[in-house]
Formats: structure tokens, C-alpha cells, sequence
């Protein structure tokens, strides 16, 4: 079931964006994991900080992109959410 | 086939232990203090390892606090850019060294439990340690640090699950890990007595996925298991030299556990050779690296590539043969012999303990 617009997903935070030199790109390491992101998906971790709300991510970045990411924001948080990488905050 | 790049590095970093368990992993043959890698020798091979491509490095033993030296190495680890748990019993976790752990930047500590009963926890370790644990959670929290509770089950403390998962969560887990006992080293010398029950394992199922459920969002659970009562083996590692790299205290560097045990591997040396070398190079990495070494029934098997074939160390030591499918695999021709051990869990719980003083052969 996707997030609520409402909630305000927070990174757990056994997990941290980091950057790969090896790979090149961006990872999110947690214990006993890694997880390769794009630099979208960094974007929308990185505002995942527990004040900011879904709708509030996807307009910041959907002006960041000129373009309408509130689908795709929902689906990578609700996925992120249902790995248990991100948190949401009760409201 | 293209060669992957490694993942993650255990670090046994001693074979000391103030405990005794006899669901250790550690091989029957430990070395001591004396010829374990110094500091720099270390330090050198979580560099390789960082530059082979390595994210994630377990700081594990043996006990790691025994080792003076834990909090500059966590320090390097963590410079490199390498997130980094430690794997521990607690004892030995002062105030002064869990604060210097923090400072020097690790990621995430792991607490050993044996069980919620105190005097079965601690016959199980074979030593008193109930309480040095409770004040190294309590230790852990105070400085906010991420921590995870792990407890090996087995026959011993299975039909207390429920009340294990409850005190990881009164302790104020980010995170438990319950995993049923792997058979390697002291655990495989000790099988008789560790290996529930199908009831045992029956009943733990349940209340592992409603907790599960429970605690989604505020503690993640992991329960892994006994792959002696799964349908299909554990894709050990994720594949042999695919993905992860253990070095032992005297610095051998394995695909796997229970490789020691495999006869004919020619065994490598972190002192001797580059981990890159190790890595892409040397015959004990690649010896059962794909699948072209596979026999029927895993070499048509439409999983080979989900699971490998199982442990190689595994399928060595019940079937004699380390390219036979791994023997917990109800395709394999040699399952009978799981079904054997399965019939042995009647056995007294009269454990054989893990002691460094037995061995010390080198």
C-alpha cells in the first residue's frame, strides 16, 4: 500500500548515503547491506530528515526537475519504507 | 564469467573469547594470540578490501575487544569508507572503550544474547555473562549508538523466542538477529545437541512472522531458519568467491567458514598476497566460483542461480564430496542424511564448550 502523502518518512538511521569510489556512484549502506541508488534517489533520501512530508518531497523535487515526481517519489519511499530503510514518522 | 566485485569483508580479528560457546562458528584448530595479523597488517587489508570493493567489513572473532587495538582499526575502516559492525559478547565493553568506538566512527554494534533464562544463557556461554551484557546494552544506548541483539537459537533456547524478541525490544534494539545455529566448527561438533526439533521449529515460525508484523518500523527482525528443515539450501555468501571474503586471525582468507575443512584447497595468506590477488587469482577463490563445477541435480536446476548449489563446506563435510549439491536440499540424492540428523535431536544437552586451550596447534 503506498505511503500517505502525510507521512514524513525519515532514513532509518542504522542506514547512511555514502559514496562508492570504487563503483562510482552513490550507496546506501545499512548492516549487512548495500544498496545502489542514482542520484534521484539519493535526492529524495537525503530529504528524508523526519520533518519533510511526501508531498513536500515530491514538490520541492518536482520543481527541482521541472517536472511532476509525485508517483515515483511515493513508489521509492513506499518501497524504501517496506524494506525497512526508511521510517515514517507517526502524524 | 565475469568476476564480481566483493562486498563484504569478516574480519576475525581474534580467536579469543571469554566465552565458550558451543554453537561457535571458529574452527576446532584455533590459533593464539601470537600469530595473529598485527594492527598494520589489518589496517593494509581493509584498504585492499575497500579498493576491491568492498562496502561492509564485521569486526568479529573470537571476542574483537580482546584486541588492543579494535578502536584504531574501526578508525581506518571508517576513513576508508567502510561501514563497519562489531560483532561482540560485550564483555570487555567499558564505558571508556565504547566511547573511544563511537569517536572513532563505527557504524553499527552487535550484541550477543544466548537466551532470557540467565542460568541457561550462561550455561550456554560456559561462563558468567548475563549481567556484563545487559550493562553493554545499556552502555550502547546511553551513547545512541546503532545496535543490533543477535542470538543463535537452537534446541536450547528455541521455545523461548517469543520472550528473546521481547527483551531485544525492552533492551531498545534498532534491530535482532535470530538466526538458527550453522553447523561449522564447534556448532557441527555439537549438532546432537543443538538441532530442535520439527515441533520446535514449527512453533517458532509463527511467532517470528507476527513479530515481525508487530515491530515493523520500530525494530527489524531477522530469523533466518535451520536450513536443515528448509526445502532448498542457503545460497551460502550469496556463491563462493562471488560476493564475500572472511579472513581468519592468522590471516587465511576463505570463501566460506568451513572451507578449512576442504581437502586439496590450497590455502592463502593475507601476509603473503595482495587481496586483489586473493580475489581474482588464486585457485582457492575460483575453485567453486560459477557453476561449471556443479554436478546433477544442481547443474540443470532452474535455482542454481538462486542458490548455488548450497555451502560447498557444508556438502563437503556430510557427502565427503564439496561439489555434490548441498545435502539439505530436498533434490539432493544424499538428503537421507539430513533426515538422519533430523532424527537425532533427542540427544542430552551435555554441550562440548569452545576453548582456545585445545588446540593452538601453530
Amino acid at each position: 500500500m503506498p505511503l500517505s502523502p502525510a507521512a514524513r518518512p525519515k532514513l532509518w538511521r542504522l542506514a547512511r548515503i555514502d559514496y562508492d569510489r570504487v563503483r562510482q556512484r552513490p550507496v546506501l549502506l545499512y548492516p549487512e547491506g548495500a544498496m545502489f541508488i542514482n542520484d534521484t534517489g539519493k535526492a529524495i533520501l537525503e530529504l528524508c530528515d523526519g520533518t519533510h512530508s511526501i508531498a513536500q518531497i515530491s514538490a520541492e523535487l518536482s520543481a527541482r526537475y521541472a517536472s511532476d515526481v509525485t508517483v515515483d517519489v511515493t513508489e521509492y519511499l513506499t518501497t524504501m519504507f517496506d524494506r525497512d530503510l526508511v521510517r515514517v514518522a507517526e502524524h | 564469467m565475469a568476476l564480481n566485485q566483493p562486498t563484504t569483508l569478516l574480519a576475525e580479528l581474534t580467536y579469543r573469547c571469554p566465552l565458550h560457546c558451543p554453537y561457535c562458528s571458529n574452527p576446532l584448530q584455533m590459533t593464539r594470540a601470537d600469530a595473529e595479523l598485527s594492527t598494520d597488517d589489518w589496517k593494509r587489508v581493509f584498504t585492499e578490501a575497500r579498493n576491491l570493493g568492498v562496502l561492509q567489513l564485521g569486526l568479529s572473532g573470537g571476542e574483537p575487544l580482546v584486541r588492543k587495538d579494535l578502536e584504531e582499526l574501526v578508525a581506518h575502516a571508517r576513513t576508508e569508507g567502510l561501514y563497519t559492525t562489531l560483532v561482540t559478547s560485550a564483555l570487555g565493553l567499558t564505558r571508556q572503550r565504547a566511547e573511544r568506538l563511537k569517536t572513532a566512527g563505527i557504524d553499527h554494534v552487535q550484541i550477543s544474547f544466548q537466551d532470557t533464562d540467565t542460568a541457561n544463557a550462561e550455561r550456554i556461554a560456559g561462563v558468567r555473562s548475563v549481567k556484563q551484557k545487559l550493562e553493554g546494552a545499556a552502555l550502547v544506548k546511553a551513547l545512541d549508538l546503532a545496535f543490533s541483539v543477535n542470538v543463535v537459537l537452537h534446541r536450547g533456547n528455541l521455545d523461548r523466542l517469543a520472550e528473546i524478541i521481547e527483551m531485544a525490544a525492552e533492551l531498545g534494539a534498532d534491530r535482532v538477529e535470530l538466526a538458527n545455529t550453522q553447523y561449522y566448527g564447534w556448532a557441527s561438533k555439537n549438532r546432537h545437541m543443538l538441532m530442535p526439533t520439527r515441533e520446535q521449529v514449527e512453533r517458532s515460525r509463527p511467532i517470528a512472522e507476527a513479530a515481525i508484523k508487530r515491530y515493523k518500523g520500530k525494530m527489524q527482525i531477522l530469523y533466518v531458519l535451520p536450513d536443515y528443515y528448509e526445502q532448498y539450501p542457503k545460497p551460502c555468501y550469496g556463491g563462493w568467491g562471488n560476493v564475500y571474503i572472511l579472513v581468519t586471525p592468522e590471516g587465511r582468507a576463505l570463501p566460506c567458514h568451513g572451507a578449512t575443512q576442504i581437502p586439496h584447497l590450497e590455502f592463502v595468506n593475507v601476509r603473503d598476497h595482495a587481496l586483489e590477488w586473493i580475489w581474482t587469482q588464486s585457485p582457492i577463490f575460483s575453485a567453486f566460483r560459477g557453476n561449471d563445477w556443479m554436478q546433477e541435480p544442481c547443474r540443470s536446476c532452474p535455482r542454481k542461480e538462486l542458490d548455488f548449489g548450497g555451502c560447498r563446506c557444508q556438502a563437503f563435510a556430510l557427502t565427503g564430496d564439496a561439489t555434490n549439491t548441498d545435502p539439505v536440499c530436498s533434490l539432493s540424492p544424499r538428503h537421507d542424511i539430513i533426515s538422519g540428523a533430523l532424527a537425532e535431536t533427542t540427544a542430552p544437552l551435555e554441550y562440548v564448550y569452545r576453548e582456545v586451550a585445545a588446540a593452538g596447534s601453530e
